[in-house]
């Protein structure tokens, strides 16, 4: 219904207005989703904010005491209202909704139509009806203006007391104990968090909280707050016991849902508070939402920030016309008050039908966990259904993956609660043992895949790993698990934690470059001797050879550097799995004459190589002992080709559609472009292989926004993409600029490649680098384009010297005897290899499988029994 | 008891024709060997199978150290074998024959078993 409702107003306005109400961290969670998903293409979107400062984590807020900044609590990432469709209305509140005319008028009197309004008013702290609450000195706690205004006031105290032993007055007692103030905490029933711990979790927090000095009064009920001369507070009145003399009471019984508005707006309200929403956050009114701790949905509140966040990302998705939809929220906590962790999560009373509980508790070290059990499946086998963590909280990620069901429980469950000794059998329950599909950040909706990716993409640090994939940004409990998944995966991958090469150099790629290049070194031994330790290996000599190769553009055979190089270097061919290699002439943009085409197939037919078109737009001879290389190059060079350098990694292909030349759509000549920058860049040696493309129209055929550079044409020019990738994680190309003219096409891409060469990861494709690159295309902008560096003539003059000394490496071995001779397959003998056999299968040789051929005896040769 | 050994020395190629850090292959008695020079007269000689891609090919891999061990790493998927015990420092489960090496008057020869 409601979605109809905005599909048709989509179908009528070019543009829509949304209406947020309530910049707190949930609105403000649905404004960056928004944003992210680029809804402000489609909607304006008003928000109002009465606070004088936009959204700050509220989660956090005792910190304030600890010097954290008001600027430090803020989410408001710098700049984020000024995007366009962005507007946000501060120290002003929606004061009243006019449904009928769809707008809502603002205390500040202004009036805003709306196409959609979404409630995110959240709460306010629960008074209780004592006498004497509004004397001065009696305060809340949700605010940073109430934590200003307690601040201030503290200053001409000594004692304070907070009534409420919950989540949040324990949070506020935190906070008067951080200004300095005896503290006490007064609560109504009869433990501390009645919510979330039982008996024992709440007797065992109660010891530590004492032990901190704060006093703790449980199964109290204030009567009044007393007066003192001067007309501030002066003492609590209980309805038993003695008075407490205090100076100041902070108020923390627990929050009410904001929802005057909504009432007033005859919108359906619960009985005890909380504006009704459905599956889709939608009220009684389709084109109202409202979400956070202001809603109700099935009859519950949800006081936590991280449904708050799931009803943000189903809002979000209902307005971009999707079909999310909220089912309610696990209440798991666990969180770190005045240092001590409490956890509480699933049936954590074990409530359910045929649930078991096991405690454990240490009276000495002041810890109790308890583990709910389920009931016994068939086997006879439980689940972890729940459980209570104080004073020791370490394992409660991988107990709450168990209750959820993301992973097993093990046999004996119990063992999980019992402490760890040194030597003793803890069970093996690492993160390892987690799942892809594993929730780790609910606040985000981040799985453990998602963090394993990021890891692989080259994250290394926590604060990577929020940045791209938000784990860990919202309540911050799953930073601990986020930290413990990164390292799991950095030893799994055999990462050292160092970006450094390998063992034999205490450098990153980056560095080494840049100590090759501003250290002249022209030699491998001359870097190992000076900068290195030991001989060197497959990782750090390619490396390095690739560098000398970049900068100085000799041939990759000569002198030392012939023993640097992979097998495909050395050998300028691609090793296949059985021994053999695969030759692949240059065809610059895919352009080939059949004279070329014949050449080809006769030298194929000849040597008998299988033959097969590439990916980009050439032609593959595969099969190539070693000592055939340098006779079918010999044939090739005649026929006027040269070295293709798909061994390298190198300028790979430039590939092209034909452009204007036949193609009725085409608006550029692409081909010769495409020739033009394949020709410039071949033979150039990068940390990774590159590959461009050049499409003649907007229809993109040449797929240039899959490759590292790409130019499609445009009618004003050429739009150049950087940064795209096909493979293993395809990558859209970004675009650097657009509209260019021909040389300054050249110009960009010269200084893009060698700024890549220069700057990136051993094996990192531009794609990743981008991404590592601080600021990404932006910042990279501000290199290529406006030389923020500085060092865009040096690129040029690094990229002119390229051109002019490329030459051809296959020409130059075969007008070079010594260095024919290398291409050898035994030193000592003529014979070719026996064990490279071929079958045929349509109408081409393929290497045979093992159980083809035909003398197995001959495959055990070499191998130790 | 002693039991005399007797082998036969098979000549590979000249010592200059080897480049340093790098591999050839020879064909010695029928077994195809690698054979490595590090530096000056420091040679090693293994076989030049590579059990784990079955292929005929670890002369063709890079030279190179792990914490003090010389080793090469095989060009296929990158496992690396000790030049000096055969056995692959990835998989100590796995190893590779060794053969006796020497250098006589400038020429590299490997002892046929």
């Amino acid at each position: 219904m409601a979605l109809e409702h905005l599909r048709h107003m989509a179908s009528h306005e070019d543009r829509r207005t949304l209406v947020v109400a309530g910049n707190g961290m949930v609105g403000h969670k649905l404004l960056e989703i928004l944003v992210e998903r680029g809804a402000t293409a489609e909607w304006d979107i008003v928000t109002f904010c009465e606070e004088g400062r936009p959204a700050y984590d509220r989660v956090g807020l005792s910190s304030f005491f600890n010097g954290t900044s008001a600027e430090e609590l803020s989410l408001v990432a710098p700049g984020f209202f000024d995007q366009l469709g962005l507007t946000v209305h501060l120290g002003d509140a929606v004061a009243s909704i006019d449904r009928a005319a769809g707008e809502v008028v603002s205390t500040q009197g202004r009036r805003i139509p709306y196409d959609a309004l979404v409630l995110a008013t959240g709460s306010f702290p629960f008074v209780p009806p004592v006498p004497g609450k509004d004397t001065p000195g009696c305060f809340v706690y949700r605010t940073l203006d109430d934590l200003e205004a307690i601040r201030a006031y503290a200053a001409g105290g000594r004692v304070g007391a907070v009534v409420g032993g919950g989540l949040l007055g324990l949070e506020a007692a935190n906070a008067l104990r951080s200004l300095g103030l005896e503290t006490h905490v007064v609560e109504f029933a009869g433990r501390l968090m009645p919510v979330q711990v039982d008996e024992g979790g709440g007797s065992v927090l109660r010891r530590r909280i004492e032990d901190l000095g704060v006093s703790v009064h449980t199964g109290m009920v204030t009567t009044e707050i007393v007066a003192g001369p001067t007309g501030g507070v002066a003492a609590m009145r209980f309805k038993e016991g003695d008075d407490l003399p205090v100076d100041l009471v902070v108020f923390s019984a627990g929050i009410r849902p904001r929802d005057q508005l909504a009432r007033d707006a005859g919108l359906a309200v619960g009985e005890r508070g909380g504006v009704v929403v459905d599956d889709a956050c939608l009220t009684s009114d389709p084109r109202i939402f409202a979400i956070g701790e202001c809603a109700l949905y099935g009859g519950r509140i949800f006081g936590l920030v991280s449904p708050g966040y799931q009803m943000a990302r189903v809002a979000a998705d209902r307005l971009l016309g999707g079909g999310a939809a909220f089912t309610g929220a696990d209440m798991s906590t666990k969180l770190k008050l005045m240092g001590i962790d409490v956890a509480s999560f699933g049936d954590a009373f074990a409530a359910g039908d045929g649930c078991e509980a096991i405690t454990y508790r240490d009276p000495v070290a002041n810890v109790y966990k308890r583990l709910v059990l389920g009931p016994p499946d068939r086997r006879g086998d439980r689940k972890v259904a729940g459980g209570i963590l104080v004073g020791d909280a370490t394992v409660y990620q991988t107990l709450l993956q168990m209750c959820r069901g993301d992973m097993p429980t093990p046999t004996h469950p119990e063992e999980l609660i019992f402490p760890v000794r040194a030597g003793g059998g803890a069970p093996a329950v690492g993160v390892g043992a987690l799942p892809p599909t594993a929730m780790v950040c609910s606040c985000n909706n981040v799985d453990k895949g998602t963090i394993c990716a990021a890891v692989g993409a080259g994250c290394d640090s926590v604060s990577a790993i929020k940045k791209i994939t938000k784990a860990g940004t919202g309540c911050g409990g799953c930073v601990p698990l986020v930290t413990d998944i990164m390292r799991d995966e950095q030893k799994k991958a055999g990462v050292v934690v160092l970006n450094t090469l390998c063992e034999h150099f205490g450098y990153s790629r980056q560095e080494l470059f840049d100590i090759v290049r501003v250290h002249r070194i022209t030699s491998f031994s001359e870097v190992l001797a000076a900068h290195g330790s030991g001989e060197g290996c497959e990782i750090c000599k390619p490396a390095v050879a690739s560098m000398l190769a970049s900068l100085a553009n000799g041939h990759i055979l000569d002198g030392e550097q012939a023993a640097l190089q992979d097998t495909n270097d050395h050998f300028l061919a691609n090793l296949q799995r059985d021994g053999t290699y695969s030759v692949v002439p240059r065809v610059p943009g895919g352009e080939i004459t059949p004279d070329q085409l014949i050449a080809l197939g006769q030298v194929a037919k000849e040597f008998g190589l299988y033959t097969k078109i590439t990916g980009g737009q050439r032609i593959d001879l595969f099969g190539a002992r070693v000592d055939q290389l340098p006779s079918i190059w010999r044939k090739l060079i005649d026929a006027g080709m040269e070295s293709g350098h798909a061994y390298g990694k190198a300028l790979r292909t430039v590939k092209s559609c034909v452009g204007q030349t036949w193609c009725r759509y085409g608006v550029q000549d692409s081909t010769t472009l495409a020739i033009d920058l394949e020709l410039r860049y071949r033979g150039l040696r990068a940390p990774h292989k590159i590959k461009g493309a050049v499409s003649g129209c907007t229809r993109e055929c040449a797929e240039a926004q899959g490759k590292d550079f790409g130019v499609i044409a445009t009618e004003k020019g050429w739009n150049v993409y950087v940064g795209g990738n096909g493979g293993m994680r395809p990558k859209h190309a970004e675009l650097l600029a657009a509209d260019l003219d021909r040389d300054t096409v050249f110009r960009y891409i010269d200084r893009f490649l060698m700024f890549y060469v220069r700057t990136a990861d051993r094996l990192e494709r531009t794609s990743v680098w981008l991404d590592k690159l601080d600021g990404g295309i932006e910042y990279l902008r501000r290199v290529v384009i406006d030389d923020a560096l500085g060092i865009c003539a040096e690129l040029e003059a690094d990229m002119a010297r390229h051109v002019d000394t490329y030459e051809c490496e296959w020409k130059a071995v075969v007008d070079d005897p010594a260095r024919m001779e290398r291409f050898r397959t035994f030193v000592n003998s003529d014979e070719p290899d026996p064990n490279v056999v071929f079958v045929t299968e349509r109408g081409q040789p393929r290497p045979a499988y093992l159980h083809e051929k035909q003398d197995p005896a001959l495959l055990a040769i070499g191998a130790k029994p | 008891m002693t039991m005399l050994v007797s082998r036969t020395w098979v000549d590979v190629c000249p010592l200059d024709k080897l480049i340093p850090g790098r591999g050839v292959c020879a064909l010695v008695g029928g077994l195809q060997v690698a054979v490595f020079r590090i530096a000056g007269e420091e040679i090693y000689a293994i076989s030049n199978f590579d059990p784990f891609s079955r292929a005929f090919v670890l002369s063709r891999g890079i030279v190179g150290s792990r914490a003090e061990r010389l080793k090469v790493a095989s060009p296929i998927y990158k496992q690396s074998f000790d030049l000096d015990t055969g056995v692959c420092l990835d998989d100590a489960t796995v190893s590779v024959r060794t053969f006796e090496v020497r250098v006589v008057d400038g020429m590299v020869q490997v002892a046929s078993p």
